[in-house]
């Protein structure tokens, strides 16, 4: 037999299988994002003389096994938080010339409640049986409390929200001198620093 | 210019595309590199609670912890109370620690002492569970802790 040059593969038909191949792994991609509330648990120890602070100045977060909410002993719905929040948080019940004076709170002043940001500790008391999706949500709201002040002052001084100044430098996308603004960033945080404190949740009563 | 007009024909040249299956092998490859099989085989039911007050979590520094209700096909081996999920296998409470330290071991050497614990919780869970994971990590001092959440608001869902 006469050899025959072998033809040349047609290779017209790869360019379909690969896009096929490609919109495969197109549909099963998640680049999986996950994000979530961040916090820094306190480390153990003992804790020789615990600091003293003032009734007024701590913002007590109740919330019981059925997920009701109750906060300075009055019963609260979890939208009403927020707004409860940061008016405690915003008070800035200090008279005027005392070094605890706080120069930027917009709130009431009023001196039954927190002295200055600096002070006011929001403290959450959970029952065992309370729901993780009624803890995360308490949890949320007091963030968004503080994610709103932070916000307030970073646009009064320096005309940027800092949420988004800080989510853009954590993605890396942030337009501008990082280093310089990180220390703007640290002065907003030192305006109202985030005091979430958790009580150990109460053993149920059954 | 009779003589360059000669030389134009009217039919188009075909487009080359021989390169087509290059290109598109090129975005094969890509979508093949950051593709991420789910590597955990969930065993409880994962109903993640909704916030909108995130922060992003840094993968390569981190340690997944999983609770929950068994998923429906293990509940007659393994009864509807939640459970403790690290890796591919449940894990007890008082085993947590040693499960955890060995899920440290498998990040880079250079990030474990900065490692996060991601904390993928369900919804339905009691608060008290969650409360157990974190004493035991308190001690283990594994103190960074992120509570994975999806998009969204409990109030206006």
């Amino acid at each position: 037999m006469a050899r025959r040059a072998t033809p040349e593969v047609n290779a017209g038909s790869m360019a379909d299988i690969a896009f096929l191949l490609l919109i495969f792994f197109l549909v099963t991609t998640t680049i999986e994002k996950d994000k979530g509330i961040a916090r820094q648990l306190p480390p153990i120890e003992d804790i020789v003389d615990p600091p003293k602070i003032k009734e007024k100045n701590l913002f007590i977060v109740n919330v019981n096994r059925n997920d009701q909410l109750l906060v300075d002993d009055n019963l609260m719905e979890l939208k009403n938080l927020r707004k409860a929040a940061i008016a405690f948080l915003d008070n800035g019940g200090a008279s005027n010339g005392t070094a605890e004076y706080c120069n930027y709170c917009k709130g009431k002043r009023d001196p039954a409640s927190s002295d200055n940001p600096e002070k006011a500790v929001i403290s959450v008391q959970n029952d065992r049986l309370t729901s993780y999706k009624m803890y995360i949500a308490v949890q949320n709201e007091l963030v968004a409390a503080y994610n709103f002040l932070r916000d307030r002052e970073s646009q009064r001084l320096y005309g940027w929200k800092f949420t988004e100044v800080n989510n853009a430098i954590e993605e890396g996308s942030y337009k501008g001198n990082e280093e310089a603004v990180k220390p703007k960033l640290e002065e907003i945080q030192k305006l109202f620093p985030m005091k979430l404190s958790e009580a150990e949740p109460k053993k149920s009563g059954s | 210019m009779s003589k360059f007009r000669k030389k134009k024909s009217n039919e188009l040249p075909a487009v080359n595309t021989a390169s087509l299956p290059d290109i598109v092998f090129m975005l094969l490859f890509f979508f093949m590199v950051v593709t991420v099989l789910r590597d955990d085989n969930l065993l409880v039911q994962n109903v993640l609670p909704k916030a909108d007050q995130v922060e992003k979590l840094k993968k390569d520094r981190s340690v997944y912890i999983y609770a929950g209700k068994p998923s429906a096909r293990y509940q007659d081996k393994f009864g509807t109370e939640a459970k403790i999920q690290i890796g591919d296998k449940y894990t007890d409470i008082t085993n947590l620690k040693f499960a955890l330290t060995e899920a440290r071991q498998k990040l880079l050497p250079e990030l474990q002492d900065r490692v996060m614990v991601a904390l993928k919780v369900d919804e339905n869970t009691n608060t008290g569970k969650v409360t157990d994971i974190k004493q035991e990590l308190r001690e283990l001092n594994m103190l960074k802790i992120i509570y994975i959440t999806t998009p969204g608001n409990e109030i206006n869902n």
